[in-house]
């Protein structure tokens, strides 16, 4: 057995017994970062939810705390326990949480499924409790054949007893091992004694999504049910002046019509009368100070803004000086548009708000933030408000906001009755927290030799932060606004990092990678045009000024070494290169492009090099390479929120088209063998497409990209 | 008063005749693998099958499609037992799965109809359908597989 690991007293680990004789392992993990409410650190609020349960018929059920949105994690999760406890997979049953404390990610300090974090949050943790569920059934066995327990071993969900050749199931063992004392350390296991860990485990939750089974929020119905649309205003900010209800009312199935916080909502038998009743609804806007906003006057707002020095994130020797007195001056202006998630399921949430309790089945990357956002709105303990969370049909960071839910608990408390909020594709599209755009202004010094002396990087836009966690804007700085950007990797004397929170107050939200999806093809793309300035090989330069990252490096060369960089690429084809390292993980990918006679961009391959630490499923890895190589694809080609008279000119694929089959490029994925504990693999596999196919396009035109969407010619 | 077939099935519905069939499958009868991803048609989240013909479920009115014989995933095979749904499991197609009905009905639909599709004969079919989760690489892998499936058991 590999590393032992003591079992420290802030960790709570508990053992009880469960209702009929099973064993419940649970533990409880004080909060590191405090993003919501204050940690509390009194053992009396321990909240006993098991993590693990062993039931006596052998089936060991294992708790997912994190929301399945498609990256794999009701199977990485509980392969983590599952190995551990050496359990038989064939007999494990999977059981998503409901919300409690028992549940909050260590890492965010309450129960949220974000920032690429649930292997890196849950991995000792998940660990342990499976380290420990295994110890005790065997002290259980060791104990029932009055034997040493140094002489059994555990092997696919059973003690064994080798001396003597006898056997016993965990499920015989559970009632026994349910008595038994928390142990005070636990053995977890060399990666080399991994069964489950680092193999290709199949997916849980498959076959249910082939068949049509799986439930997501929008699938769920209850008998009593009525369904709810809500007509919000389309300016951002304005409010409700009034309305006129009555030919909603007249449309047969249309029960209800009645103002809420965030407008009128419409509440009828199903989603068609609910649909037809909101388009003969006649409202009446109070549209605010935001109705003249338009896309050319929050970029001639951001030019302004750049005039400002900005708050300092990050500054290395004194570039302004090194610039100065530099050979050659590189300027560039970057910028990027707000973007939309688009997530395949549009947002809904469906609330039962009764005078002694509430469920919620919301399909939410938040279950402390839904259940929060219901007790404020009822005024219900928290323990009377049950979050149920659905299959989710995509996050990608929206589904991490609270509008949704509040909008079903108003409603459902309002009516009385269940209700099934739903958002049209359009409501989704205009309503949603964009990617934040921005401004940047970029500067190179370079040196009479060729050498890069300074890096100034400026940066105007909005804040996430400044909405969700103040308190996180510190100096000025909010760090999602900067990341990608202030821990630019590349060994250059003179480094100056500033950025310009400036709102124009369209709403911005967590976007897939967050700021290293605009800064990583800012910077990537800055860098390519210093190595075109200075007769550079773009890979090279990155190689040269990369020594002190060797994770980044080793990414890189792989990339480009699968990619055949330095070898001519296929007649017709060009070639751009990008890195980036984000939420603990390394990514380097190669795009090869076309671009044809009438100005039509192909992206024909993408090589993905990537290193997340110790892997726990390869082929999610690579699932999820791809997936983020797709999403930051249709950002980087296609697609931009646009705003006009305050309103979001978008609303639907047809005018906010996505990548589809015919423009998907032949994707292959390489992962780097690491022993480094794991990084996230969600999110950082889309911050360098963006730069690699900008770059590659660069390559082929000799023209800098420094806007996206890319634009040919 | 409209009949529908939906998986073998007869179902009398009695709701407003401009109703798409999409909410009649959903919430009237209760079948939920078929889903809602735009409402107009661009997206292909809804894609069912009338009378053997591939149809966007969104923006079909109830009252167009009295009569007709309506196949739904639910009605592909009752454990995921047909061959593109085996292909769809062996390659690790889905990843949220919201999209997925959708594509597998769209590749069941070109199989029936070309059973030896070439790349861009997929392409062309597929591109309908979005996936947000990017897995279109699979998806084109699932359908080769799932051609060799069939011509194994023809």
């Amino acid at each position: 057995m590999g590393e032992m690991v003591a079992i420290g007293r802030r960790n709570f680990l508990k053992i009880t017994a469960a209702a009929g004789g099973g064993l419940l392992v649970g533990f409880y993990l004080p909060e590191r970062a405090s993003a919501s409410e204050p940690a509390s650190s009194d053992p009396a609020a321990f909240v006993p939810n098991a993590w693990i349960r062993v039931g006596t018929d052998d089936v060991v059920t294992l708790m997912v705390a994190s929301s399945e949105m498609g990256q794999g994690v009701m199977t990485a999760i509980p392969m983590l326990a599952a190995d551990e406890m050496d359990a038989d997979w064939s007999r494990v049953r999977i059981e998503t949480a409901p919300a409690a404390r028992a549940y909050f990610n260590p890492l965010i300090g309450q129960q949220l499924t974000g920032g690429s974090t649930a292997v890196r949050a849950f991995w000792m943790p998940v660990r342990q409790a499976g380290a420990a569920a295994r110890a005790v059934l065997l002290d259980a066995a060791a104990e029932t054949w009055q034997v040493p327990a140094a002489e059994c071993r555990t092997e696919n969900g059973a003690v064994i007893h080798p001396p003597s050749g006898r056997r016993l199931g965990y499920g015989a063992l559970a009632r026994r091992a349910a008595t038994l004392p928390v142990p005070k350390t636990v053995f977890l296991k060399e990666p080399s004694e991994f069964r489950l860990i680092g193999t290709p485990v199949p997916r849980v939750d498959t076959h249910a999504k082939v068949t049509g089974k799986a439930v997501f929020g929008q699938d769920v119905q209850l008998r009593g049910m009525l369904t709810a649309l809500v007509l919000r205003c389309p300016v951002f900010g304005g409010k409700l002046a009034g309305f006129e209800a009555a030919a909603a009312l007249a449309v047969p199935g249309v029960r209800r019509v009645f103002a809420i916080d965030s407008g009128v909502a419409v509440v009828a038998d199903g989603f068609w009368p609910a649909k037809v009743g909101r388009d003969a609804l006649r409202v009446r806007w109070e549209e605010g100070a935001l109705a003249g906003l338009s896309s050319a006057l929050i970029e001639q707002r951001f030019q302004a803004a750049a005039r400002r020095p900005g708050a300092v994130a990050r500054s290395v020797g004194n570039a302004g000086a090194a610039e100065a007195r530099s050979a050659r001056k590189l300027d560039a202006i970057y910028q990027v548009p707000y973007l939309a998630h688009a997530c395949m399921e549009p947002m809904n949430c469906t609330a039962d708000v009764r005078p002694d309790g509430c469920d919620i089945w919301v399909p939410t990357q938040a279950q402390t933030g839904a259940q929060q956002t219901a007790v404020r709105i009822t005024g219900l303990a928290e323990e009377r408000v049950r979050i149920h969370t659905t299959f989710l049909g995509g996050g990608f960071g929206r589904r991490s906001e609270q509008d949704f839910v509040a909008e079903a608990v108003q409603i459902s408390k309002a009516v009385g009755a269940p209700v099934k909020l739903q958002w049209t594709r359009e409501d989704d599209m205009r309503h949603d927290f964009y990617r934040p755009a921005t401004y940047n202004r970029l500067s190179a010094g370079i040196g009479a030799h060729g050498a890069l002396q300074s890096w100034r990087h400026h940066i105007v836009g909005p804040s996430i932060f400044a909405r969700v966690f103040p308190k996180s804007v510190k100096n000025g700085i909010d760090p999602t606004s900067v990341e990608g950007a202030a821990n630019l990797p590349y060994a250059v004397p003179n480094i100056h990092v500033s950025y310009v929170l400036d709102d124009p107050g369209v709403p911005v939200g967590f976007w897939r990678s967050v700021g290293s999806s605009q800064n990583t093809f800012v910077t990537e793309c800055f860098l390519d045009e210093i190595a075109h300035a200075t007769g550079k090989d773009p890979y090279q330069l990155r190689r040269s000024l990369l020594k002190k990252h060797p994770r980044h490096l080793a990414v890189l060369e792989l990339a480009a070494s699968k990619a055949g960089w330095g070898s001519p690429p296929p007649p017709g084809r060009h070639r751009g290169i990008a890195v980036a390292g984000s939420f603990g993980s390394y990514v380097a990918e190669v795009a090869e492009v076309s671009i044809s006679e009438r100005g039509r961009l192909r992206v024909h391959r993408v090589v993905c090099a990537v290193d997340c630490g110790m892997v726990v499923n390869p082929d999610t890895v690579v699932a999820q390479m791809e997936s983020a190589i797709v999403f930051g694809l249709s950002a980087a080609l296609a697609d931009e929120i646009t705003i006009k008279d305050g309103r979001v000119q978008q609303s639907n694929f047809d005018n906010y088209p996505v990548l589809r089959m015919d423009n998907m490029p032949e994707i292959e994925v390489h992962i780097v063998h690491s022993a480094e504990s794991p990084g996230g693999i969600g999110e950082p596999g889309t911050p360098p497409i963006a730069p690699a196919v900008a770059n590659a396009v660069f390559a082929a035109t000799g023209r800098p990209v420094r806007r996206l969407p890319i634009r040919v010619g | 008063m409209m009949r529908i077939y939906v998986n073998g099935t007869p179902h009398s519905v009695e709701v407003d005749p401009s109703t798409p069939l999409l909410w009649v499958l959903r919430e009237t009868i209760g079948l939920t693998g078929t889903k809602y991803g735009c409402g107009i048609a661009a997206c292909g989240a809804c894609t069912v099958h009338v009378d053997g013909q591939p149809l966007r479920s969104c923006i079909t009115p109830i009252s167009s499609v009295s009569g007709k014989h309506i196949t739904t995933i639910e009605g592909l095979s009752a454990d995921g037992s047909h061959p593109v749904q085996r292909a769809w499991i062996a390659e690790e197609v889905p990843q949220c799965g919201f999209c997925q009905s959708g594509q597998i009905m769209t590749a069941v639909a070109l199989l029936e109809k070309n059973p030896r599709p070439s790349d861009a004969d997929i392409d062309d079919a597929m591109s309908g359908i979005i996936c947000r989760c990017g897995t279109y690489q699979r998806i084109r892998r699932a359908i080769r597989r799932a051609v060799r499936n069939m011509a194994k058991e023809a």
